[in-house]
């Protein structure tokens, strides 16, 4: 019994039998079935899985933004209820709010919260310097690159101090190069920063390369097909690619996703 | 050091723009003029409608003179004005609530599809009938030409506002009232700028008609009046007011659109 609390207290987010049900067009379309997860508090835990498996419906359930139909969704072991600055999430498209500059994007949480003046623009100033932008607080999104929008963006959802960070294919939209050097910071970040991160790709290797976990998802009804542990140390670099471990977890977990185009 | 000779660069370019626009203004200018005064040579059939540059100039300096010309002017500017703000007023409100409530919008689209059909003009009869001829049942038919324009672009507006933003702005702990004004209103200010220019344009065809049709002053009662005195020059000074008027309201709304929407990603020409 305290054994089992110890490891409630432990865990940071804890699914059980998740379902969701959308009525589409053509009657009920089953998105999640059964899903069952439990993520460690400062865990890193990447979803891979085709598209229409459902990740992420189960972020925008995670996020509060959307509402299971049956089971169990506790954050903190609090069932969720709703969106809050407590589950930070980054989206594809950025989502920057383009009449904001940098400055005022990444404000803006912080002022929904009520903070007092002097301690948004000291939290603005430390989260604009982690992400490298210091020279473009006053610039508006249109004149930002694809990668420095994504990184006002982590900037803005760190800013607000949440305990878990949900990221929808946050690089997916993002030349090699650039994915390569946000993959880095991000790493870094989650480093220096401890926050649970739920972290959704349709990349394999990224998964890989940045996950403790990786979750692979099937469609129809999505649910988890398989729960892979990387058991590659960190601090990972992209020099982590070309080790042969890497190598066999991301076919192992390639021929899984994809095994429908392997037959 | 830098920084600053690239500005000055960018200054001397943007006001190399200026000269060349201002070169490609007055070209066309003095080509359009050209072909007018052609085609206004005595003796030629064309005459007889277009009145020569130099009559049509004469007949504005005799309004002027007799200081007439800015009655017509002051009272359609003055009607279009008048009917125009307050269909703004209420356009603006109404679009949201559209956009914002379901209930709201499902008792209302259907009329306001339904009405948008119908030339505001149409409705001039019932509108004397209501309301006299005097200055009311103008302001009332540019209102209704005006608030629908505006009520239709705006809604657009307000439900093409892209989701992911309202999304964005719910994790970052907003309230209802806080997307709404710090995401949803924002968000629509391109469209309420096309909006003001629809309506205004819309509010000044819909007047000069309204007057061509029955007024004391004004500059369609003007125009219809010289026309019945086949005074070509007075008709063909008022066609060049009123278009001078448009383009003025249009250069105003221009001058705030790129203020408070600079932060618009446009497609560079």
């Amino acid at each position: 019994m305290a054994g089992g609390e110890a490891k409630m207290s432990q865990s940071k987010v804890l699914l059980k039998g998740v379902k969701k049900i959308y009525q589409g067009a053509s009657g009920e379309v089953v998105a999640l079935n059964g899903i069952d997860l439990e993520i460690k508090n400062n865990e890193f835990v990447c979803v891979v899985g085709p598209s229409g498996c459902g990740k992420s419906t189960l972020l925008n359930i995670l996020a509060g933004l959307d509402k299971q139909t049956e089971g169990e969704v506790l954050v903190e072991g609090k069932p969720v209820n709703g969106p809050s600055g407590e589950r930070g999430v980054v989206f594809q498209q950025y989502a920057l709010f383009p009449w904001l500059t940098v400055r005022k994007n990444i404000a803006y949480g912080l002022h929904n919260k009520k903070l007092p003046k002097e301690e948004i623009d000291k939290l603005v100033e430390k989260y604009v310097h982690m992400v490298a932008l210091e020279d473009f607080l006053d610039s508006y999104p249109k004149e930002l690159s694809g990668g420095m929008k994504q990184r006002v963006a982590l900037a803005r959802a760190y800013a607000m101090n949440p305990s878990l960070l949900l990221m929808d294919e946050p690089f997916g939209a993002l030349d090699a190069q650039t994915r390569a050097q946000l993959q880095a910071d991000l790493l870094e970040l989650w480093e220096e920063e401890n926050k649970t991160c739920f972290f959704i790709t349709h990349d394999v290797e990224e998964a890989v390369l940045l996950a403790q976990r990786v979750i692979v998802m099937s469609a129809r009804p999505g649910r988890i097909n398989k729960i892979v542990d990387v058991d590659i140390p960190y601090p990972r670099t992209q020099k982590t690619r070309l080790s042969a471990r890497f190598t066999e977890l991301k076919n192992d977990i390639w021929a899984t996703v994809y095994n429908e185009y392997l037959e | 050091m830098d920084k600053k000779g690239k500005a000055v660069g960018k200054q001397q370019r943007s006001k190399q723009i200026v000269w060349v626009n201002m070169l490609y203004v007055l070209v066309s200018l003095a080509v359009i003029l050209l072909l007018w005064r052609i085609v206004s040579t005595p003796g030629m059939k064309s005459a007889k409608v277009f009145a020569s540059p130099a009559a049509v100039l004469e007949a504005f300096l005799a309004k002027v003179k007799t200081g007439k010309i800015w009655e017509h002017l002051g009272y359609s500017i003055g009607r279009v004005l008048v009917g125009f703000l307050l269909a703004f007023v209420a356009a603006v409100p109404f679009a949201f609530l559209m956009g914002w409530y379901e209930p709201f919008r499902r008792f209302f689209q259907p009329w306001i599809s339904f009405l948008k059909c119908i030339p505001p003009l149409a409705f001039i009869p019932l509108v004397i009938v209501g309301a006299g001829v005097g200055e009311n049942a103008k302001v009332i038919v540019i209102f209704i030409a005006a608030f629908l324009v505006m009520v239709i672009t705006i809604y657009g507006g307000v439900v093409n506002v892209d989701n992911t933003l309202i999304k964005a702005a719910r994790v970052l702990d907003s309230s209802d009232s806080t997307i709404f004004f710090k995401v949803v209103v924002p968000a629509s200010t391109p469209y309420i700028f096309t909006a003001i220019r629809l309506g205004l344009s819309s509010s000044l065809t819909t007047l000069i008609a309204a007057e061509l049709t029955g007024a004391q002053v004004g500059l369609g009662q003007m125009i219809q009046e010289a026309s019945n005195y086949f005074n070509m020059d007075v008709v063909l000074m008022g066609i060049i007011l009123i278009g001078l008027v448009g383009i003025t309201f249009e250069k105003i709304v221009t001058f705030f659109e790129k203020r408070l929407t600079a932060w618009q990603e446009v497609r560079q020409k």
